[in-house]
């Protein structure tokens, strides 16, 4: 059986492939979209941040032999807390201008990371390896498919549905929708809406940090990784609606097979397909697939 | 230790052959010698040539005392960032403005041919080290150009030959969507062909592409024995651990067709045992490029590259030919410099010939496995020596017409 003259078997096997893919998309852009509907903020660190998040993991392995398990937990809380440190210090003071500033002041910071990064650690990048539990690959009879990429697909999820749900179906999610809606009369309420603010950017820049150390044994550790990536990330939350939490997941995971598909039957455009995909989205529903028109 | 004898015993030689100049007849232009270093610095090339590559320059320089035939030796360093219009424009304010005498080219392919072209109008030397491209002396060659360490036809028959010679008959390319990468995936299949070997297909993935185990399951439905990397940086280093975790290594021999020693350090020897890769210059070579390469060493705390080693040999054959020429002439100098025979850390016996090529012997090399490597750094086994001319553009194939 063929579909579109490619065997059955390679052509779920490339499915499976940008189902991977989709999954890195939909945890990042993710992320971006609670920080930007909960803040208004365009956080173009968001890249920089799961470049951190990889770096740590592999600097806390090769210098203090922290395995891969614990560096899940312990990267997205210490990126976590850099993001505090640039909410309380910087982030907070754009509030109430136009949101071009906030792009522009995570943009800034995004390539000082960078460049402190390959100053440090060059541009070769570093291995990471496969933790133990999940070496070796499962052979699905139509491809053999590293354990590891299984892994990264059931992690995501449960970190996607997760986030979804506290924020959608759960008291504190309502009561962080209702700070954005109008802030000061929650602050009336007894809520410190600051201290919301503060640690939803948190926990924004935690979840690209734990996208970090998922990447990190599937690409080189490089000081060039988030920039690779963040461009494309965007497009899809734009895609997606700006601000939609379910609308960034299933965009993510959508276009992550889309983009599967192009590299077998025009491998050219697969780094551009979903730039088209987004332009034509825009035109034809400018608030996004799952945004509110305004 | 022997090399630092070596050096000012080579150039006392070399001025008592061509005669010792006296400083104060010397023609240097502006009153010093000032050479000009246009390289990426800062991107994903940075690291096989970059800031390091810079030092080698230098290095260079203090090895003759930091000065030559009595003037004093400058060095300016420009990072292009990859961009063939930064390239040439800062090419020519060094020229029109700075009096640098000769530029030092860099990574990137596409900005050597805009220095190249910067360098010919400005009718000044300009010495590429670290671009493969060969339009560089063949269909773009200039009178002013020198290719100095390798270029995209000496990997595809360094490589291409002998893996095919070792029973790798068929090849399938994973290739970079662009100039450089077509034109080694084009060169390399000459020499497959020709060396009775067959390409069954090739897939283009666009430059910085974030995950390669799409186009590997490709490649591995191809049945082809041997996947040809026509990539270069971050591009195979992704590829290659994909392939690994893919196990496509196991059914497939990877041909790395543009590989430094900086992209298998970084993936480490278990990933990378056994491939087979071309390059001019390798620093546990002998005991002479073992007594540089660790004084580099105590700089970066890394080995050289070929390309860092190729800087350093450039400079230092470049001011030995101003000395023995007792001028800083662009076309005294390269008169000079194509009369001398190269013979440094680099280079054994090297001749720049009309096309601009600097022809020296190239290394066929295999990646240790990690029970074999006695130390960090210590990653081949030269399998093959390419002597002399072998490497290279021969006068039948070349369609540079100074070399016809």
């Amino acid at each position: 059986m063929e579909i579109f003259g490619l065997p059955l078997q390679a052509f779920l096997g490339q499915l499976l492939l940008g189902l991977v893919n989709g999954s890195f998309y939909a945890m990042l852009s993710l992320g971006l979209a609670v920080i930007f509907g909960l803040l208004g903020i365009v956080n173009f660190a968001h890249g920089a941040l799961y470049m951190v998040g990889a770096y740590v993991a592999w600097f806390s392995l090769e210098k203090f032999g922290i395995n891969y398990w614990l560096a899940l937990i312990l990267a997205p809380l210490i990126v976590g807390a850099i993001g505090v440190v640039i909410e309380r210090t910087l982030l907070r003071h754009l509030y109430r201008i136009d949101p071009i500033y906030g792009l522009l002041l995570t943009f800034g910071l995004a390539l000082i990371a960078e460049g402190l990064f390959r100053r440090e650690f060059g541009v070769s990048g570093q291995s990471y390896p496969v933790p133990e539990l999940l070496q070796g690959a499962t052979d699905l009879g139509f491809m053999i498919l590293p354990n590891y990429r299984a892994w990264v697909v059931f992690a995501s999820l449960v970190v996607c549905l997760g986030t979804w749900f506290t924020i959608e179906r759960t008291r504190l999610g309502a009561t962080l929708r209702a700070g954005t809606e109008n802030p000061n009369l929650v602050q009336a309420f007894g809520i410190n809406v600051p201290l919301m603010v503060m640690l939803t950017y948190a926990a924004g820049a935690g979840l690209a940090a734990l996208a970090g150390v998922l990447a990190a044994p599937v690409i080189q550790v490089n000081p060039l990784m988030g920039s690779n990536l963040i461009i494309v990330v965007f497009a899809v939350v734009v895609i997606g609606g700006m601000g939609s939490i379910l609308g960034s997941i299933l965009t993510g995971i959508g276009l992550g097979l889309v983009e599967g598909l192009t590299k077998v039957f025009y491998p050219e455009a697969s780094s551009i397909v979903v730039f088209v995909i987004m332009a034509i989205v825009l035109m034809v529903r400018p608030a996004g697939l799952f945004g509110k028109e305004a | 230790m022997m090399f630092k004898k070596l050096v000012p015993a080579a150039t006392i030689a070399a001025a008592a052959v061509f005669g010792m100049v006296p400083a104060a007849q010397a023609q240097i232009s502006g009153d010093v010698i000032k050479i000009g270093f246009i390289s990426d610095l800062s991107g994903l090339y940075a690291d096989i040539d970059g800031p390091a590559g810079a030092e080698a320059i230098k290095m260079a320089i203090a090895d003759l005392g930091g000065s030559v035939a009595g003037k004093k030796v400058e060095v300016l360093v420009a990072d292009h960032q990859n961009k063939p219009d930064v390239a040439a424009a800062k090419a020519r304010e060094w020229f029109d403005t700075q009096g640098v005498d000769m530029l030092v080219g860099g990574t990137n392919s596409g900005t050597a041919l805009a220095m190249a072209k910067v360098a010919q109008e400005k009718k000044k030397l300009y010495i590429s080290v670290g671009a493969a491209t060969s339009a560089l002396t063949n269909e773009q060659c200039s009178p002013y150009t020198v290719h100095y360490a390798y270029d995209t036809t000496a990997l595809a028959k360094g490589t291409g030959n002998a893996v095919v010679k070792a029973g790798g008959k068929s090849w399938y390319f994973l290739t970079a969507d662009y100039a450089f990468g077509t034109q080694l995936q084009n060169d390399t299949t000459a020499v497959v062909k020709a060396a009775g070997g067959n390409v069954v297909g090739s897939v283009r993935h666009p430059l910085s592409a974030s995950d390669f185990s799409s186009f590997l399951l490709q490649a591995q439905s191809s049945k082809a024995q041997i996947l040809g990397l026509a990539n270069a940086g971050g591009d195979t280093i992704n590829s290659v651990k994909a392939a690994n975790e893919f196990g496509i290594t196991k059914t497939m021999k990877l041909a790395g067709l543009l590989m430094f020693i900086n992209d298998v350090h970084s993936l480490g020897l278990k990933a990378t045992q056994g491939m087979y890769l071309t390059d001019s210059w390798y620093w546990n070579r002998d005991a002479e490029t073992r007594a540089w390469s660790r004084k580099f060493f105590e700089k970066f705390k890394r080995m050289p590259s070929s390309l860092q080693a190729a800087d350093y040999s450039a400079t230092l054959q470049y001011l030995t030919a101003v000395k023995a020429a007792g001028s800083d002439d662009p076309d005294k100098v390269l008169a000079q410099m194509k009369k001398t025979k190269i013979n440094d850390v680099y280079a054994k016996g090297g001749w720049i010939r009309d096309d601009g090529s600097m022809i020296h012997d190239m290394y066929l090399m295999q990646v240790k496995s990690p029970d074999k490597s006695n130390e960090p750094w210590d990653y081949y086994n030269i399998v093959e020596t390419f002597k002399g001319e072998a490497a290279w553009t021969t006068k039948a194939e070349t369609k540079c017409a100074a070399w016809k």
